[in-house]
């Protein structure tokens, strides 16, 4: 994950989402995500099995 | 101070008027709340009118309710009628007045309780601390250097320092768990669904609770008895039948299976914590150690979920006005706003498999004993913290053992562990969905034998 240029990421991200980040939040929005990132790692890297769906609540 | 059932009692039997009770409970907060910033509203003609009401109905002979008389106060999330739900924001206050009171507080309300106002907590309910950039930070009635803990810091620090006997507040990933454990008195979250959340602003839906804080297990036995029931403007409230659990006797564990959480929960744990475990598993005779698998993987889905679902709600606001966010949560919704959806399906994925792991060992026990917090409430302004000889940060670690167990919507009481000359500590009694009214009967005996008990 080192390699990964997260400011590249975050700019086109926001664009694609329609959020404009100002200059000033810039740098903690990139540690919050970073953090994000390393988190969201630890789950990602655990295989389950096809057949486990997520539980959303839809009630038609 | 006097419990919620003893209040109720001597109101019903006509010893001690509603009006005097909750007369008195405005006088304590008038003169604490400037020290302790536990209230952001109080609400003295409504709760003076209801109190009358109250007193109209037990002169008349009628029967006033389970909770005839007795002063709540609820997290600012929850809707007030003619108040505007602030929900920790300064955003949020500029809202309309709510129009009717949450589901929750219509209960209480029908049950005779006198809402007095609404208590502070963090923006939106992201975070551990209640240290609001906007109104303040909630201060810990057993030294006012330290926080409450949070997310419902001015819920459990209402209860704690003895201005209202009752309060409601909300549990994502710990938020009713920690601030209990911080200020010494119970907090319970029900299992995800139990009660309804109509009318009470959601952070992250998939884990969004909410629950009782009060200083006895009998009065947190008949909130919940009180707050359960369908509620058709939740999708999320349950159909199930309600569980009763205060009319009779919870003394007795007998036959109930009790065991302590190993590996993750004796990790990254301040040794106070551990021992405020060990106590209540002597106190039990409790001697067996139970290991849930993947836990750190556990809250690590829920951390991904949380920022994802909470940022998608708060977007348009993130898009408008960044500026007016409370700058300890701005980054991190922002932040969630931008995780790829993959991450946030496979941690939602993750969690029924956990789920169905949890459930596997809740065959072979009934409640499970774990620390609530890794350490006492930390000072106002603390950034970092001390385990296992690592610095880290202290605001996501508060919820370290508390939100892999919200995130499968488990119900945990978090019991108050007094401390001599020392700041407190809470211990969960963790049980199967559905299950709270063992956890309550465990809660029940260790209250008797002194072993838990809420700062009085």
């Amino acid at each position: 994950m080192e390699d990964i240029d997260f400011n590249q990421y975050i700019d086109l991200m926001a664009k694609l989402i329609d959020l404009e980040l100002k200059d000033e939040y810039r740098d903690g929005v990139v540690a919050n995500f970073q953090r994000i990132s390393t988190i969201a790692q630890v789950v990602n890297e655990f295989t389950l099995p096809d057949d486990v769906e997520s539980s959303p609540i839809f009630i038609p | 101070m006097n419990d919620a059932v003893s209040i109720a009692t001597r109101v019903r039997e006509g010893k001690i008027t509603a009006t005097q009770v909750t007369q008195a409970a405005l006088n304590k907060i008038n003169a604490r709340n400037h020290e302790l910033n536990c209230f952001t509203a109080v609400t003295t003609e409504m709760a003076l009118a209801d109190a009358k009401r109250i007193d109209e109905q037990v002169a008349s002979g009628k029967n006033p309710g389970l909770l005839a008389g007795v002063p709540f106060a609820v997290k600012n999330l929850f809707d007030i009628a003619g108040l505007t739900t602030l929900a920790g924001a300064k955003i949020n206050a500029e809202n309309p007045p709510a129009t009717q009171d949450a589901t929750a507080v219509t209960m209480l309300k029908q049950a005779g309780a006198v809402l007095v106002g609404a208590l502070n907590m963090d923006e939106y309910a992201y975070g551990f601390v209640t240290e609001n950039h906007h109104y303040g930070a909630t201060r810990n009635p057993y030294d006012t250097t330290h926080i409450a803990g949070g997310s419902s810091g001015g819920s459990a620090a209402a209860v704690a320092s003895g201005l209202v006997p009752l309060t409601l507040g909300s549990d994502t990933n710990g938020s009713i768990r920690v601030p209990a454990a911080l200020c010494g008195v119970f907090g319970f979250k029900p299992t995800y669904g139990r009660l309804s959340r109509a009318g009470v602003t959601l952070f992250s839906s998939s884990f969004d609770h909410i629950g009782p804080f009060a200083t006895s297990v009998r009065d947190i036995a008949i909130a919940f008895d009180v707050l359960q029931g369908e509620d058709d403007l939740d999708p999320v409230c349950t159909k199930r039948p309600v569980v009763k659990t205060s009319n009779d006797s919870l003394h007795n564990i007998d036959g109930i299976k009790i065991a302590i959480a190993s590996d993750y929960f004796t990790q990254k744990a301040a040794p106070e914590a551990l021992a405020a475990v060990e106590k209540v598993a002597n106190a039990l005779n409790v001697k067996d150690y139970v290991s849930l698998p993947e836990v750190h993987r556990a809250r690590a889905a829920a951390f991904v979920i949380t920022a994802s679902e909470g940022a998608n709600l708060h977007l348009d606001k993130l898009r408008q006005r960044p500026q007016d966010f409370d700058p300890a949560t701005r980054d991190r919704f922002l932040a969630g706003a931008l995780i790829p959806s993959n991450w946030y399906i496979q941690a939602q994925r993750f969690r029924s498999w956990y789920r169905d792991q949890v459930k596997e060992i809740f065959q072979n026990v009934d409640v499970i004993l774990a620390p609530t917090t890794p350490i006492t409430a930390p000072l106002i302004g603390q950034q970092t913290m001390i385990l296992d000889g690592e610095e880290i940060l202290v605001r996501p670690h508060l919820g370290l053992f508390t939100q892999p167990l919200s995130f499968i919507g488990l119900p945990v009481l978090s019991v108050p562990i007094q401390r001599e000359n020392n700041l407190p500590l809470g211990v969960q009694l963790i049980a199967a969905p559905y299950n709270e009214r063992m956890i309550l009967q465990v809660a029940a005996v260790l209250e008797t034998m002194g072993i838990v008990c809420a700062k009085q």
